[in-house]
């Protein structure tokens, strides 16, 4: 019968699953416009970093009851700021300084979580509770994703030059180490609007393969941001969808639809893919 | 002293100006990183409207004064002037056009020809950079003058060497810079190519733009360039390229003579 419409509408008649198709697709958007950015400058494991050195602040937020973004958001600058500091104060090197500093904030925030008393919220900091999210935790997620959202839209030409050339951008004048800490506080505030969507663990994925995907697609920068953010939401809907059909974990479902959107591009691209690839090696068909 | 200061500054016409101060000056510049010295006390003077090829072996310094003169690498001592004024202050007037080496870019990053000549104009821009009239007709125009119009809307990494450097001194032009760095411009770029390239930078410099080119090329130095830079940390010489590309002073900057069998100076 109509069984793929009852499939769509369905669902929608629950006021949980409306609040989580919204979160996840907002923070799939936000995520999938900083990726870009991360792609390219090769910075990918950063947003890994960041996810993870915002579970003190998370926990702590918890336990003296304020908004959950201030404690992630204040934990996230603080740990690219360290990671900068350790970088350019000791000979340590950059992929130590970040395993160093996001480790130590991880295990900071597994020591407080120790001490509360109830384990699932634990569950839900790590792998996200999208099906739960409250009115002001929307609030916060559209507060962030709108400042997010005019920012890029303000200074995207500006990360991209900064991405692409930074020391043209120092010879006109910018500053790089300004768009440096822009595109850095923006990934942080991003983070922070993923966790509530897929938790820590898998916030890494958001803010990746969104770009990763589009970049296979496209050589051009503006449309690498639209596909990207286009795939993302869509794989957001999906992931909910499927999550909800097949009882299964909402974020881990985001994520594992967000890698196939990446697998289809990676074999089936036009231009950049595997695929593509073997055909155009292969000798061309005579007549 | 303001006093005298303003009554000085407006220039009378027709009557004896002082010339127009150099378009790059370099006094008495000492840069160290850490405990590798890697200029000293080097100081020269490049004249608006020349091309000025900066020769050195490898580890010479030439990437150290290219990063000191751009305000990238701080001097311990000495200091720069471009145009008769702070490098910070040249850099903000977009006077300073910077043609990077070939491995400093990525060649796959999602831009087009024309995105990257029209980040030239980012400085003439509002704070969003959104290109208006003027600054598409600029890169139209840088692209043109760089034989490029046909290619714009290229992938950056879909050219060739030559194409690619051409791009990035589009990107100057379009910019209005007066000063061109260019890094090892003719570095895996075939003869053709790099007969192109020459006649791009000399076009420029004949429209009265400065432009310092790093290069191991000493082959095409006497045609392309008016003066040349020798540097081995210090400065050897500066001047007319035959006077500075002598055996004696290749020897002194290279530790070899590029020519053993050619006649003494």
């Amino acid at each position: 019968m109509s069984t793929l419409a009852e499939w769509i509408t369905v669902p929608l008649q629950f006021d949980f699953m409306q609040r989580a198709l919204l979160v996840s697709v907002v923070a799939g958007v936000v995520c999938a416009l900083l990726s870009c950015w991360m792609t390219l400058t090769g910075w990918s494991l950063l947003g890994d970093a960041v996810s993870h050195a915002v579970l003190p602040g998370v926990v702590l937020s918890y336990l003296f009851g304020l908004p959950f973004a201030a404690g992630a958001l204040v934990f996230g600058a603080g740990s690219v700021a360290l990671i900068g500091v350790v970088n350019r104060t000791s000979r340590v090197k950059e992929d130590a300084a970040i395993g160093i500093v996001f480790t130590a904030m991880f295990g900071i925030g597994v020591v407080l979580i120790s001490r509360i008393p109830s384990q699932t919220d634990l569950m839900h900091i790590l792998f996200g509770n999208v099906l739960g999210v409250s009115d002001g935790e929307i609030l916060q997620i559209l507060a962030m994703a709108a400042l997010i959202l005019a920012v890029v839209g303000l200074k995207h030409r500006d990360l991209t030059l900064y991405a692409f050339d930074p020391v043209h951008a120092h010879a006109i004048g910018l500053r790089p180490r300004r768009l440096e800490a822009l595109l850095l506080g923006l990934l942080s505030v991003t983070v922070v609007v993923a966790l509530q969507a897929v938790g820590i663990i898998l916030v890494v994925a958001m803010v990746v393969i969104p770009g990763a995907t589009a970049y296979l697609l496209t050589d051009r920068f503006e449309r690498m941001l639209l596909i990207a953010a286009a795939v993302s939401a869509a794989a957001s809907v999906v992931g909910t969808y499927v999550s909800f059909h097949a009882d299964i974990a909402t974020g881990g479902a985001v994520v594992v639809a967000q890698a196939c959107g990446f697998a289809l591009a990676y074999l089936f691209s036009p231009r950049h893919g595997v695929a593509a690839r073997l055909l155009r090696r292969s000798p061309a068909p005579a007549g | 002293m303001s006093a005298t200061e303003t009554t000085r500054t407006p220039p009378q016409p027709g009557q004896e100006q002082s010339p127009p101060p150099p378009a790059v000056e370099v006094a008495g510049v000492t840069v160290r990183y850490g405990d590798v010295l890697a200029l000293e006390d080097v100081s020269l003077s490049v004249g608006r409207g020349r091309i000025c090829g900066l020769l050195g072996a490898n580890g010479s310094g030439k990437s150290t004064l290219f990063t000191t003169i751009m305000g990238l690498t701080p001097a311990s001592r000495g200091r720069v002037r471009i145009l008769g004024s702070d490098p910070a202050a040249a850099r903000r007037r977009g006077l300073v056009g910077y043609v990077p080496q070939s491995e400093q870019v990525d060649w796959a990053f999602p831009v087009r020809v024309a995105d990257v000549v029209m980040m030239g104009r980012y400085g003439h821009m509002g704070p969003s950079r959104r290109p208006r009239r003027a600054d598409r007709a600029a890169v139209e125009q840088a692209l043109e003058r760089t034989g490029l119009s046909d290619l714009a809307h290229r992938q950056i990494g879909a050219l060739s060497g030559g194409q690619r450097k051409r791009a990035f001194v589009a990107r100057g032009i379009a910019q209005g810079a007066r000063l061109f760095l260019l890094d090892e411009p003719f570095a895996g770029v075939d003869r053709p190519s790099q007969a192109t390239i020459s006649e791009v930078l000399a076009a420029m410099r004949d429209d009265g733009a400065t432009l310092l080119v790093s290069t191991h090329d000493l082959a095409g130095v006497p045609d392309l360039c008016d003066e040349a830079v020798l540097l081995q940390r210090r400065l050897i010489a500066q001047g007319a390229p035959a006077d500075v590309l002598t055996p004696q002073r290749l020897l002194e900057a290279f530790g070899i003579a590029p020519h053993p069998g050619g006649r003494a100076a």
